[in-house]
């Protein structure tokens, strides 16, 4: 099946070029922060505090990953659930995150924010930890790392495969999908 | 009487988290590898392929098949004849959990308090549900359940008056409104009477069958078979990408109510189906 390559980190034109249903192998640097790290920057950003990280152009990857063992690069890490994350989304958008990998629906505010800003989302294959630690070649905690497996983390991934779910025109790979078994 | 010492306990547990992380059973992989036969959809092919895959790296490398060890679930059987020595079985239980998950490298999932959010650090405390039956042996069931499915499961108190329709309706739908968000293929378990919480209990209890094992009762083991064909029908396939496996296996309870109520319960379990059992 062909598979689109990207280097991270997006632009534009690089977002303009996915649509609903390719499949993508992403190289670059991405950001793992779950539940607790987004609610975290959201407060900073309402009380007008500098992030602890830079969003304009970043990946981030939803994930809380086990702990490595010694010698390894990172435990299992796959996608976490994405919805849980929806209330906090469209803000970080807002200010230049222009993509997410995860896994599961995403609401209708997160899917206009993904149009408004140009931004894209991606899901990776829940549950495939250990296959997707292999594409993961360093982890880096960069803030809050009292949340332990939630803290925020800076991961260069290579080659780690993808879906495009919701693309930046308003598709969604998941309802197009099912469509055409149900 | 038997007596069982408490680390007897503790040893056990500690393994069977360990054990349960890494190793897939055995009726999974022959689930995944039957469905890639049936699956009609090319990129759910290539899905079932990678979580093939998935379970061979964690197998060899001893490393978890997916980052979210989940929360430990017990379900214990343990004999009239039997006793418990130099300890609570409660505490056994707990500290496995916490030497397993921490010597097995395996994430911390559970937080003390469900407002305040902090981690306890060693994924205690566990859910244990006590069974006394006959016999002298103790026999515990565990399972390790993840967020991303149990997130997505119900619980509806339907009407008599709903029928088997009214509860087929519901089953599939909570499958249906899962989507991708429980890692489809799934595993549904469904309790179907008893009270409120006795059907989610029976629903989750549900889930230890191995995939593919059959009620015992014939009527209920059709509708298993039937109500697994109609979550194929959704569309929804291997991880929300389309295509005819959506679930796996429909496992059904069900237990004697109250002559106003319909207790249903539909209890998602993804397809990291983690389950050990040890008879002590």
């Amino acid at each position: 099946m062909a598979q689109k390559k990207i280097t991270l980190p997006l632009t534009d034109a690089k977002v303009q070029d996915l649509k609903a249903g390719d499949r993508v192998l992403l190289s670059g640097d991405v950001y793992a922060a779950r539940d607790a790290a987004h609610k975290r920057l959201l407060e900073r950003m309402e009380n007008d505090e500098e992030l602890p990280i830079q969003l304009e152009g970043e990946v981030v990857y939803y994930v809380g990953p086990t702990p490595a063992k010694p010698g390894q690069i990172i435990g299992s890490a796959g996608p976490t659930t994405s919805g849980r994350v929806d209330k906090y989304t469209p803000a970080l958008l807002s200010r230049g995150l222009k993509g997410m990998i995860g896994k599961g629906y995403r609401n209708e505010e997160v899917k206009t924010a993904i149009q408004k800003y140009k931004a894209v989302y991606f899901a990776a294959i829940g549950g495939s930890g250990a296959l997707l630690s292999k594409k993961i070649l360093s982890e880096t905690i960069v803030a809050y790392e009292d949340l332990g497996p939630e803290a925020v983390r800076r991961l260069t991934i290579n080659d780690f495969p993808v879906t495009v779910i919701n693309d930046c025109y308003g598709n969604d790979w998941y309802e197009q999908a099912a469509e055409v078994y149900r | 009487m038997k007596n069982i010492h408490v680390d007897t306990i503790t040893e056990n547990v500690a393994a069977m988290c360990q054990s349960a992380s890494i190793d897939l059973g055995d009726d999974m992989i022959q689930a995944f590898q039957s469905s890639l036969q049936k699956e009609k959809s090319d990129i759910g092919q290539d899905v079932i392929t990678q979580l093939l895959d998935n379970a061979e790296i964690a197998q060899k490398e001893r490393m978890p098949m997916c980052q979210d060890t989940g929360m430990a679930v017990f379900f214990i059987e343990m004999g009239y004849d039997c006793k418990i020595t130099c300890g609570d079985l409660y505490d056994a239980i707990n500290k496995g959990v916490s030497q397993g998950y921490g010597d097995g490298y395996l994430r911390q999932s559970i937080v003390r308090d469900p407002l305040d959010r902090k981690n306890t650090g060693d994924n205690t405390p566990a859910i244990t549900y006590v069974e006394m039956v006959e016999g002298d042996h103790l026999k515990i069931r565990f399972t390790a359940k993840g967020g991303g499915a149990e997130n997505m499961s119900r619980l509806q108190m339907l009407k008599p008056s709903d029928g088997l329709e009214g509860i087929e309706d519901f089953v599939v739908e909570s499958v249906r409104l899962a989507g991708p968000n429980a890692c489809p293929p799934v595993i549904v378990g469904v309790g179907i009477g008893g009270s409120f919480e006795k059907s989610a209990y029976i629903a989750k209890k549900s889930l230890l069958r191995s995939v593919g094992e059959r009620h015992v009762e014939e009527r209920i083991a059709r509708l298993e078979e039937k109500w697994t064909e109609k979550c194929n029908q959704l569309g929804i396939g291997p991880q929300g990408m389309g295509g005819t496996t959506t679930a796996l296996d429909v496992k059904i309870e069900v237990q004697p109510c109250h002559i106003a109520a319909m207790p249903v319960a539909v209890n998602i379990q993804c397809h990291a189906n983690r389950h050990k059992e040890v008879i002590l």
